[in-house]
């Protein structure tokens, strides 16, 4: 019997595996094809106070071992999710995260504080990192001041445990994890999308109507894992490592490099039961190398 | 909707670019309604890393059919596959066409475009299962688009072709041939798949002969079961329109509830 659970200090998870925001919609969509209860927990859509539009299509590129979205976070509001969406996820005795966006620091403060009057939320993952809101994919998360600033209000209004959700598109991730570390942050979980763009040279016109987007899927692996190691050797709070995993051994090298858990994005497209596979990979794999408890396996990198 | 890792590949024809696969999967085919769409996994690889959305084409009790035109490198690699390979495939999934009980006794046209008559077989067969009397409008650019007039017109269906270069049927486009046929009579309901244009040129038809019409719409798509938010277009659903999921709330839209894109 092998024990899968990790403890996030905030939080204790059945097993490492998340299914990671924008890639689960607001689980449900996930029933038909396995039990939610079977995976650590997941991260539901972004949710700004109010509902999103989103962004013109074409929203989708598919590259080379990945895939560049432009969504825009479209989405209902914090209010018809509470109302409607969160009552039917609460019969789950899984760790359900909110992902919480805002246009301005109020906005998130705004969404937080409504969320908080309701049961069944674990933490909030705040998204200070999408990079296909604002022009240039601007975001909260480029800057170590704003992210700082940003952290420190979250946890201020919130009467839940706080996730920076972190931006690749920096020349330092260190000093923005450690920012999110000094504002309160109780976690931190990277990467978001990777900022990228691609071409149609018969129309010579970007693929995204939005022209840029982020981009997901194997692809980002290693730039992930790197980054993901850089944070952990960093910081003292818990990380939680994502970016194009798509097996179990994908998954075991995040939780090797440091990660205490890890969240499954891109995957969940083209096998909407990837978490629940990998979740089973991982106990193979701790099976055949004689791993009693997988928290004994995280940061063991040997350099 | 389910998942079929190992659908067996037990037909496969093909007509040029055009290709016709019979994968047995009796979790598949139980549930399968005409309109309806499956993500079929084109390599075993992360390269091409998404399925691809298509239509069913037809179903034979433990057997679905796709037919579809190599439109890029994912379909090129799946028109390689062979008969007892096996496909990944998730479905059925979307809502479908809605057949309307008060069609019985009445004349209905079935519009196909190009590789867009895949849906239409299992359409029309159903529709005349359900008393309808069918007429299918099959439009090609020539000849060899038209891969499966004969199939049609096995299965008993009535069928009136056109091209674009006049080899063969109404020399034009389908809704050249759409248009003649309502000038004779309107029919009680449209049934259209197509590119972009030539069904929002449909819809015109429609409305201006108030016809109620049913569009089946193709978008790339992400994941193709509501989770990724990737295939939206603007739908009107008693507002004035938001961007709605191809895959979930469609394929199939009425054409009063489409926003047809201005031409660029």
């Amino acid at each position: 019997m092998v024990d899968l659970s990790v403890d996030l200090g905030f939080l204790k998870l059945r097993n490492p595996v998340l299914a990671a925001s924008g890639t689960f919609g607001y689980g449900l969509e996930f029933e038909p094809f396995m039990d939610l209860n079977s995976i650590g927990g997941f991260v539901v859509k972004g949710l700004y106070f109010g509902p999103r539009e989103g962004n013109p299509p074409p929203r989708l590129v598919e590259t080379a071992g990945g895939l560049i979205n432009a969504i825009g976070l479209q989405g209902v509001g914090v209010e018809q999710f509470a109302e409607e969406i969160l009552p039917r996820l609460r019969k789950y005795q899984t760790a359900i995260f909110v992902n919480v966006c805002g246009a301005s620091d109020e906005e998130y403060i705004r969404a937080i504080e409504y969320l908080n009057r309701y049961e069944g939320i674990a933490a909030y993952e705040l998204n200070i990192s999408c990079p296909n809101v604002e022009k240039n994919g601007a975001c909260p998360a480029l800057n170590s001041g704003h992210t700082f600033s940003l952290v420190k209000l979250a946890k201020q209004a919130s009467r839940l445990p706080i996730i920076a959700k972190l931006s690749p598109n920096v020349t330092d991730i260190v000093e923005i994890a450690k920012a999110a570390e000094e504002g309160g942050a109780d976690g931190i979980s990277l990467i978001n999308t990777i900022l990228a763009m691609a071409v149609d040279i018969e129309t010579q016109r970007p693929k995204l109507t939005n022209i840029f987007g982020g981009l997901s899927g194997p692809a980002i692996k290693p730039i992930a894992l790197r980054m993901v190691y850089q944070v952990v050797s960093a910081v003292k709070i818990p990380v939680i490592g994502m970016g194009g995993i798509m097996t179990g051994s994908d998954a075991l090298e995040f939780l090797i490099v440091g990660a205490k858990a890890v969240e499954v994005g891109t995957a969940n497209f083209i096998d909407p039961a990837a978490t629940l596979r990998i979740v089973g990979e991982i106990e193979d794999f701790c099976r055949r190398n004689d791993v009693k408890k997988i928290a004994g396996l995280v940061g063991t990198l040997k350099v | 909707m389910t998942k079929d890792p190992a659908a067996r590949i037990v037909l496969k024809q093909e007509w040029g670019n055009y290709f016709l696969f019979g994968v047995e999967s009796p979790a598949l085919a139980g549930e399968a309604k005409p309109g309806q769409f499956l993500m079929v996994r084109v390599s075993d690889h992360i390269d091409p890393l998404l399925r691809r959305p298509l239509s069913i084409h037809a179903r034979e009790r433990n057997t679905l059919e796709i037919f579809f035109k190599i439109a890029g490198r994912g379909t090129a690699l799946l028109a390689r596959k062979k008969e007892e390979d096996r496909l990944d495939i998730l479905g059925p999934l979307g809502a479908g066409f809605r057949l309307d009980a008060g069609l019985k006794g009445k004349a209905v046209f079935v519009v196909g475009g190009g590789r867009g008559i895949a849906p239409l077989y299992f359409l029309a067969r159903e529709l005349r299962t359900a008393g309808a009397r069918v007429k299918v409008l099959y439009g090609g650019k020539s000849l060899p688009d038209l891969p499966l007039k004969q199939k049609f017109e096995k299965a008993g269906l009535d069928v009136a072709c056109s091209t674009d270069d006049g080899s063969s049927g109404f020399h034009g486009l389908v809704t050249g041939l759409l248009q003649n046929e309502t000038n004779k009579q309107n029919p009680a309901a449209l049934f259209v798949c197509g590119p972009d244009p030539m069904m929002k040129k449909t819809a015109e038809i429609a409305a201006r002969e108030k016809i109620p019409a049913q569009f089946s719409l193709e978008s790339m798509m992400g994941c193709g079961f509501g989770a990724c938010w990737g295939c939206v277009k603007r739908i009107r659903k008693g507002d004035d329109g938001a961007w709605r999921k191809i895959c979930e709330d469609g394929p199939v839209f009425s054409g009063d509830e489409i926003v047809w894109e201005e031409e660029g």
